[in-house]
């Protein structure tokens, strides 16, 4: 790992500040890996690594030297545990902003469809809702800035881009990222463990149908 | 899981003794009423954020109270006017915000032993945002991914009390009910009536070094009508970002938060995170508030007056007590 900062979070949490998107998994892993018994949470976003602790168990300094040294070290050996398995989403191409997109970034519809459902795709974060995953990857042709003015009701399975992700509305809820399409595929469900369909890591791809 | 538990214990208990269900049956719930517990803790990389009692002091010494375990479900009311009615006898504790209690003069930050059929009902409070009702053997809603908080953004947990609503009572109560043992019945510093300005101690965030730390600290900022467990907005002279740190402000990715974290949107008009709050935000984090001074904030109604001052980082020097 090159390129990180440790940032102050209050006294129960440290921030990790990355040089690239790319890095922000890998610094996860490398926390994870290693383990601390004082850390509660460690949640990836886009830039950023929070490591959230027990103020109670350990000084924030050595906790943060511990960091450093997680981050240090040299990429860990696999574990043998098994990654989440990829997840195919079916995608019906019939969203309300495909004229739109496709205008902005001078491209036909079939071609941004095309880009769009061909991409590889990794879970990077979830947040916005449960079960929601900020999915790194997208084609850099499709990237646009969110509505100016966000939608009061976008409809659960939404497949949507906004920035430089892709992500799928889990429920009904507002929301200003740009529509592409729907999946019918149920992304957050109390009755599965884990609840999450899309957690960080997990590898997505899109199938037009 | 612990409620299967209680159930379970339940029935053993309550064989051949009564066939009433023990229950708490809400008759008002008042302004905003819900079912709250410590939270979901470790959820928030699968997008769920921690919700529970937005003062956790106040509901763990409720709980305390009854004898309970600390993270118990319980009630949170807010500006009071709470009434429930026990369909059998059982032990409650009230806590938070002070209301006046009919029936039971001088009956807060007590164990209240009371005989089936008890109405309890509560005032609005003189000083302080939310009160907390602990009954012994906790409320036994089932719980939704390890809680039975009401995450009222997401709409996990039990839905907002409303009147007609009947509360399980469980069984599980590891102590015994009495006095708090041997902690602060109140902690130094709570808002009441004659205090115009409430001190609140927040330690630095990720984003501090973006900002005029001088407008965060002088200010006197004021609590706005539209706050809840989302968030609470504080009003006062905008806080402006220091030369040449805008575009970053304004290009922020979305980054990790935690409730208590002070994030500073374009008007310069701070919001204080919730225990509902999303767990990632777009906003630059200026100062974030430790547990015990965002117990403090969750007590503050509209209209109220709070500094800000600035704690030390060392978590140690943090618990040892914060300004005066």
């Amino acid at each position: 790992m090159t390129g990180w900062r440790l940032l102050p979070y209050g006294t129960g949490a440290v921030l990790v500040e990355l040089a690239g998107a790319e890095n922000v998994l890998p610094s996860r892993d490398a926390l994870l890996s290693q383990g601390h018994p004082a850390v509660r949470a460690v949640v990836p976003a886009a830039r950023t690594v929070l490591v959230e602790f027990d103020p109670d168990a350990v000084a924030v300094a050595d906790l943060r030297a511990w960091m450093e040294r997680c981050l240090a070290a040299p990429a860990p050996p696999a574990t043998g545990a098994e990654p989440d398995p990829p997840v195919e989403l079916a995608v019906r191409y019939d969203g309300a902003d495909l004229p739109f997109v496709a205008r902005q970034c001078g491209l036909p519809v079939a071609e941004v469809i095309r880009r769009h459902s061909a991409a590889e795709y990794t879970v990077q974060f979830c947040g916005f809702a449960p079960g929601f995953g900020y999915l790194s990857g997208l084609d850099p042709a499709l990237r646009l800035p969110r509505l100016a003015s966000p939608r009061p009701a976008v409809p659960a399975g939404s497949v949507a881009i906004a920035g430089e992700f892709t992500g799928v509305y889990p429920r009904s809820s507002p929301g200003g990222w740009l529509l592409l399409g729907r999946t019918d595929a149920v992304l957050f469900d109390l009755d599965r463990r884990p609840p999450a369909l899309l957690r960080p890591g997990t590898a997505v791809r899109l199938r037009s149908v | 899981m612990s409620g299967v538990v209680e159930v379970g214990v339940s029935g053993v208990v309550e064989a051949g003794v009564s066939a009433t269900p023990r229950t708490l049956e809400v008759l008002a719930a008042g302004p905003l009423a819900t079912v709250q517990d410590l939270g979901r803790a470790g959820l928030a990389d699968l997008g769920v954020s921690r919700s529970g009692a937005a003062d956790r002091g106040a509901l763990r010494l409720a709980n305390r109270l009854v004898g309970n375990n600390e993270a118990a479900a319980g009630i949170e009311f807010t500006l009071g006017g709470l009434v429930v009615r026990l369909t059998a006898a059982a032990t409650v504790a009230f806590t938070g915000a002070r209301c006046e209690l009919s029936g039971f003069p001088g009956g807060w930050h007590t164990a209240l032993s009371c005989p089936a059929g008890t109405v309890l009902a509560l005032g609005t409070p003189s000083a302080g945002l939310r009160s907390y009702l602990a009954v012994r053997g906790g409320l036994a809603e089932p719980p939704v991914l390890g809680s039975r908080s009401t995450d009222t953004l997401s709409g996990l947990g039990p839905a907002v009390l409303a009147a007609g609503r009947q509360l399980a009572i469980g069984t599980a109560a590891p102590g015994q009910p009495g006095e708090d043992p041997g902690r602060p019945r109140e902690r130094p510093g709570w808002p009441d009536g004659a205090e115009p300005l409430v001190t609140v101690g927040v330690a630095a965030g990720p984003r501090a070094d973006w900002f005029c730390l001088d407008g965060l600290f002088d200010a006197r900022w004021q609590v706005l009508p539209d706050s809840n467990r989302i968030g609470t907005r504080l009003a006062g002279p905008a806080l402006r970002l220091r030369p040449g740190f805008e575009r970053a402000a304004a290009q922020l990715p979305s980054e990790p938060t935690l409730p208590g974290a002070v994030q500073v949107p374009p008007d310069g008009q701070p919001i204080v995170l919730g225990p509902d709050a999303p767990v990632t935000g777009g906003y630059p984090v200026v100062a974030v508030l430790p547990a015990a001074e965002l117990d403090l904030l969750a007590q503050l109604r509209p209209g109220s007056g709070v500094r800000l001052v600035s704690l030390p980082i060392d978590p140690r020097s943090v618990a040892a007590g914060r300004p005066r």
